[in-house]
C-alpha cells in the first residue's frame, strides 16, 4: 500500500468558540453537510478506500448518527477517539496512533475545504523522493467583517514566512513571524546551495501533508514534539540543511539558542535508509539530471532529506477556524447552486438568532453574488 | 512444427530482401497461438480443412486458389491481429523437392493466413469481395493490411485501429491511457508526443493499488526527466522489479514463474506509457521474464524470491558495474598523452572513462559539445571539472570550427542495432559525419547488454517525441513561441534520438573487446547462443 490517510478531528476550534460551544468543531454544518465531510469527500473522490479519523468520543457519536455522512462516505473509516482535554497535538496523536501505521502517511486537516488535485502534492512527494509534501494557497481575500469584531483584519503576528527556490516547488524556510523577534536570519548553507530563494509571506497552509514513514518512527522517539504544523514541519524545514553528523554545533549557524534543543535528536532516523539504498544511489549517479545547476554539487546537493511544497494558484482552498471564514463559506454554500435556503437557513439561522447575528442574513445578501463566482464548483446534492 | 513453420517465413522474408527480427518470430509464434485459443469449433473446423488442403498443394507445385475459397463457407478463427503480413511473394520456390512436410506445412499456413484475412473482410462486411480478393494472393494489399510485416504499437500513432486495440488492452490491464498533445509534424506522426504537464497519475487513484507504488514513482520519474540516461534507466527498473518481487505472494492455485510474468505485464505497459521503453530495458525485462519462467514449480516461494533478488543483483553488477571496468580498462589505451578529446550530452560511461583516465595520470582535455533543448552537456561539463579535468564547452553549432583541434571522438549509445547503426541521442550523427571528414576517429562506448535486435538505417521509423513545449524559451522576457498551438501548420518537433551509419564509427569499445561496428551481430549471436 503506498499511503495511508489520517484525518485529524479533534480540533477544538480554539478561535471560534462562540460557534463551537455546542457543536465539536468537526461537525458544524457549512452548507448542508458537516465539516468533515469536505476532507472525507476528497479523500475519496481522489482514490483513497479507507481513512484513519483522529477524533474525539463526542464527534465520534455525532458521525454515526449523522445521515450525510453515513451515506455519503463509502471509505471504511476507522476511528481513533482521544480525550478531549486539548493537551493532544497533532503529532502526539500521530504518535497514539503509531501502530496502525504500516507506509507514508497523509495528514488531512478536518477543517479543509478544497478541490485540488491531490495527485499534485503526492507526485511531488514520490518523484523527489521527499520526505514530507505539503499543500499551501494563495491568500484569498474575505469581503465581509465578522458582526462583534471591529472589522479585525488578520493581525501582522500571524504572518508565515515560506522561503522557496526559484522552481516554487522545494521548500528552503518556514517561519511565523511570532518567532522572528530580531528578524529574519537565513543560515548561509541554504544561501550557498540556492542562491535565489523567494520569500512568500501570503500564502495560507492547507495543513495537508504528506509524510514518510520514518517520521512517525522519529516522532515515536522524540516526545517532545507535539504539533505538526508547529514544530515538526518547521524541524523537518531546518534538517535539510543541517550537517548529517552528529555534531550539533554548525559554525554558520545564526539560529537562536533555544532551536539547539529541538535538534538535538540526531537525525539519523530521518535519513531514510530504504533497502537497496546504493542502487538508487547509482541510478542516481548514472542519470543525467540536476535539480539545480551553477554550482559543482550533485542532485539535490547530496542531501537525503528534502521537503517540498506545491502552492495552489488558483482553486478554492480554505481553511475554516475562524469566525469570519466560517460565516463566510456558509453563506457561500447556502446560496449555491440547488440549496434550499429554508432547510439549511434554519439551521445556521439558528447559531445566528440565537448569538444574535441574524442581521447577518441580510448584509450577506448583498454580497452573494460576489462570492457565488468563487463556489461555482460545489454543487450541493 | 515450429521450425519448419518459421524457416517458410524466413525463405518469403528472404524473398521480399528484409530480415527477421526476433521480435517477427515470436510475433508469428503468438498468432499461432492465439488462433488456437479462438473458439474451439472454428478451429478444429479449420485444421480439419487444413489437413484436407494439405494434401492437395503437395502435388500440385503452384499455390491453388481452393484454400482461399473455403474460407467464405465456413467460420474463420476470430481475433487475430490487424496486421497479417501479406506474402508479398505467393509462389513456393518451385524446386519444392525437399520434404513432403515442408510443403505441407507451408500450404497449411497459407491457408490459415487466408482464413484470416478472409475472416477480417468477412467483418468487414465484405463478404461478395471475400473470393475475388482471396483469389487474388498477390492482389495489392488493402489499406489496412500494409506491405510491411507488423510493426509495434508504438510506431502506429496515427493509425485508428491501433489506437483502439492498444485503448482497449490498457483497459483490461486497468491502466489509464495517456493522449497525445500538439499539433505532430506530419513526418513523426506516427510516434506518440506527450506533455510533461500531463502526467499519467493524474488518472490514477492516489494509493495506487492497481499498478505496485516503486512502480508509480518509477513511470513518474522517468515522464519527468528525473532518471534519463539508459544505464540510470535500467538500473532504476531493476530496483523497482525487486521491490514488486519483494511485496509479491502467490496466489493460491497458481505458480510463481507464470503468475508474476503476468503481474509485470501491466506495469510494464505503464512504463511505456510514461515513456517508450529503451532498449537496455527492453533486455533487462527480456532476461528477468526469462529468469522467472525458469523458476522450477516445486520451489518454495520465498526461496523463488531471494533466487530472483540475487539474479537481478547479478545483472546489475555484471552488465553495468564491471562491464563500465572493464570497458573503461580498454578505452583507457587509447587515451595518450597530450589527446584532446570530445565528447557529446552526457554519458555515463563516457564520464565514467575519463574521470578513470584522469585518475590513471592520463593528460587530456576535453570538449564538451552540448545541444538544445536539453542541455545534458552542462551536467557532463559539472562532473569532469568536479574531478579536475580541464575541459571547453561549445555548442552543437561550433563544432565543425573545433573539430581541428581534437584528436579523438567519445561518443555513448543508448543501442547499437543489428545492422551496425548506432542509436544515440539526436545530434550524435551529425558530430560523426563532422568527425568523418576531418579524418578524426570515432569512437563509440557501449556495453554489450544494450545490443539490440532491431534494425534501423534512419531516424524517423523508430523515435521516440518528447514534449515539444520544451523548446520554447524565454529571453529578455519575451516568449516568441508561447502560442505555438494557435498557429496552424506550425508545428514544434522535440527528436530524442537519431542512428549513426557504421560507416562514420571507427571503433565500438564493449564489456567483450574492441570490434567494429559490423561486428555487432556476431555478438548478437554469441549472446544468443550462450542463453
Amino acid at each position: 500500500m503506498e499511503l495511508q490517510a489520517v484525518l485529524m478531528a479533534a480540533g477544538g476550534g480554539s478561535r471560534m468558540t462562540d460557534l463551537t460551544y455546542n457543536t465539536p468543531k468537526a461537525m458544524l454544518p457549512v452548507g448542508n453537510k458537516p465539516l468533515m465531510w469536505y476532507p472525507l469527500n476528497l479523500l475519496e473522490r481522489v482514490g483513497f478506500e479507507e481513512v484513519i479519523v483522529i477524533t474525539t468520543r463526542e464527534v465520534h457519536k455525532m458521525m454515526s448518527s449523522d445521515s450525510k455522512i453515513k451515506l455519503d462516505v463509502k471509505m471504511k473509516l476507522d476511528v481513533v477517539c482521544i480525550q478531549e482535554d486539548g493537551d493532544m497535538g497533532t503529532a502526539d496523536a500521530l504518535r497514539h496512533i503509531q501502530e496502525r501505521i504500516k507506509t507514508d502517511i497523509l495528514v488531512v486537516s478536518c477543517d479543509l475545504i478544497t478541490d485540488v488535485a491531490l495527485h499534485e502534492v503526492v507526485d511531488l512527494f514520490r518523484a523527489y523522493n521527499a520526505t514530507l509534501a505539503m499543500l499551501m494557497s494563495k491568500a484569498h481575500e474575505f469581503t465581509e467583517t465578522v458582526p462583534g469584531q471591529k472589522g479585525k483584519k488578520k493581525t501582522a503576528e500571524q504572518r508565515d514566512f515560506v522561503g522557496v527556490d526559484q522552481s516554487g516547488k522545494r521548500l528552503l524556510f518556514m517561519a511565523n513571524e511570532a518567532d522572528l523577534e530580531d528578524g529574519l536570519s537565513i543560515r548561509k548553507s541554504i544561501v550557498r546551495k540556492h542562491p535565489r530563494m523567494h520569500i512568500k509571506t501570503g500564502l495560507v497552509d492547507a495543513h495537508l501533508y504528506c509524510l514518510k514513514k520514518a517520521v512517525v518512527d522519529f516522532l515515536v522517539d522524540n516526545k517532545s514534539i507535539s504539533s505538526i504544523r508547529g514544530e515538526l514541519v518547521p524541524y523537518l524545514v531546518r534538517k535539510q540543511f543541517s550537517k548529517t553528523t552528529n555534531s550539533q554545533k554548525i559554525k554558520d549557524d545564526a539560529e537562536d539558542q533555544n532551536q539547539k534543543k529541538n535538534d538535538g535528536p540526531t537525525n539519523h532516523e530521518l535519513l531514510i535508509s530504504s533497502r537497496d539504498e546504493p542502487l538508487l544511489q547509482l541510478a542516481q549517479e548514472r542519470s543525467c539530471w540536476n535539480d539545480h545547476r551553477g554550482d559543482m554539487s550533485e542532485a539535490y546537493h547530496g542531501g537525503k532529506l528534502r521537503c517540498y511544497v506545491h502552492i495552489m494558484d488558483e482553486g478554492p482552498c480554505y481553511r475554516v477556524n475562524t469566525i469570519c471564514r466560517e460565516a463566510n463559506f456558509s453563506k457561500c454554500y447556502r446560496y449555491g447552486i440547488g440549496v434550499r435556503l429554508d432547510t439549511d437557513g434554519s439551521d445556521i439561522g439558528y447559531y445566528y438568532y440565537h448569538y444574535y447575528y441574524y442581521y447577518y442574513y441580510y448584509y450577506y445578501y448583498y454580497n452573494y453574488s460576489s462570492l457565488r463566482r468563487r463556489f461555482i464548483n460545489y454543487r450541493d446534492e | 512444427m515450429e521450425g519448419p513453420g518459421n524457416k517458410d517465413v524466413i525463405e518469403r522474408a528472404k524473398n521480399d530482401g528484409r530480415e527477421l527480427t526476433k521480435e517477427e518470430k515470436q510475433r508469428l509464434r503468438k498468432e499461432k497461438k492465439q488462433q488456437k485459443k479462438g473458439k474451439e469449433k472454428k478451429d478444429d473446423k479449420a485444421s480439419q480443412d487444413g489437413e484436407k488442403r494439405e494434401k492437395k498443394p503437395v502435388s500440385s507445385a503452384s499455390p491453388a486458389p481452393q484454400p482461399a475459397t473455403q474460407p467464405p463457407t465456413q467460420k474463420a478463427p476470430p481475433a487475430v491481429p490487424a496486421l497479417v503480413p501479406v506474402p508479398a511473394s505467393e509462389t513456393p520456390p518451385p524446386g519444392d523437392k525437399p520434404a513432403k512436410s515442408k510443403a505441407e506445412l507451408k500450404a497449411e499456413r497459407r491457408a490459415r493466413q487466408e482464413a484470416e484475412r478472409a475472416s477480417k473482410q468477412g467483418k468487414k462486411g465484405d463478404v461478395g469481395g471475400q473470393q475475388v480478393a482471396a483469389g487474388k494472393p498477390k492482389a495489392p494489399p488493402s489499406e489496412l493490411q500494409p506491405v510491411v510485416k507488423r510493426l509495434p504499437e508504438y510506431m502506429q500513432a496515427d493509425n485508428p485501429e491501433v489506437l483502439k486495440k492498444l485503448a482497449k488492452k490498457l483497459e483490461r490491464q486497468q491502466i489509464p491511457l495517456r493522449s497525445d498533445y500538439g499539433y505532430k509534424v506530419s513526418l513523426f506522426s506516427h510516434l506518440h508526443q506527450y506533455s510533461r504537464k500531463a502526467p499519467l497519475t493524474q488518472q490514477l487513484s492516489i494509493p495506487s493499488t492497481v499498478i505496485h507504488p516503486a512502480i508509480v514513482r518509477l513511470g513518474l520519474q522517468y515522464s519527468q526527466g528525473i532518471v534519463a540516461g539508459s544505464n540510470a534507466r535500467s538500473v532504476a527498473l531493476l530496483h523497482a522489479f525487486k521491490q514488486v518481487i519483494r511485496d509479491y505472494t502467490t496466489p493460491p492455485n497458481e505458480e510463481l514463474s507464470r503468475d508474476l510474468v503476468n503481474k509485470l505485464k501491466p506495469y510494464i505497459s505503464f512504463l511505456n506509457q510514461c515513456r517508450p521503453l529503451s532498449a537496455s530495458m527492453g533486455n533487462a525485462i527480456k532476461y528477468i521474464k526469462k529468469e522467472i519462467s525458469n523458476i522450477p514449480s516445486q520451489c518454495k516461494e520465498e526461496e523463488a524470491k531471494s533466487k530472483l533478488l540475487t539474479c537481478i543483483e547479478c545483472y546489475i553488477n555484471e552488465k553495468i558495474i564491471l562491464a563500465a571496468k572493464a570497458i573503461a580498462k580498454s578505452s583507457i589505451e587509447k587515451i595518450s598523452d597530450g589527446d584532446v578529446i570530445l565528447v557529446y550530452g552526457c554519458s555515463s560511461l563516457v564520464n565514467h572513462i575519463l574521470c578513470e583516465a584522469f585518475e590513471k595520470n592520463r593528460k587530456f582535455r576535453v570538449i564538451v559539445v552540448d545541444s538544445r533543448p536539453r542541455l545534458e552537456g552542462r551536467e557532463a561539463l559539472r562532473r569532469l571539472v568536479q574531478r579536475g579535468i580541464s575541459c571547453t564547452y561549445v555548442l552543437i553549432s561550433a563544432v565543425s570550427y573545433i573539430l581541428p583541434e581534437v584528436s579523438k571522438v567519445f561518443l555513448g549509445a543508448h543501442a547499437l542495432l543489428a545492422n551496425g547503426y548506432v542509436m544515440s541521442r539526436v545530434g550524435t550523427s551529425q558530430i560523426a559525419l563532422v568527425a568523418k571528414a576531418f579524418n578524426v576517429p570515432v569512437l563509440v562506448c557501449c556495453e554489450t547488454y544494450k545490443f539490440c535486435e532491431r534494425v534501423q538505417t534512419d531516424s524517423f521509423v523508430s523515435n521516440e517525441l518528447d514534449d515539444p513545449d520544451d523548446l520554447i524559451v524565454t529571453r529578455k522576457g519575451k516568449t516568441q513561441l508561447e502560442h505555438w498551438q494557435d498557429v496552424c501548420l506550425l508545428g514544434l518537433l522535440n527528436l530524442v534520438y537519431d542512428v549513426t551509419p557504421p560507416d562514420f564509427v571507427d571503433l565500438v569499445i564493449t564489456d567483450l573487446g574492441m570490434i567494429p561496428c559490423t561486428s555487432v551481430p556476431v555478438v548478437l549471436r554469441v549472446k544468443n547462443v550462450d542463453q
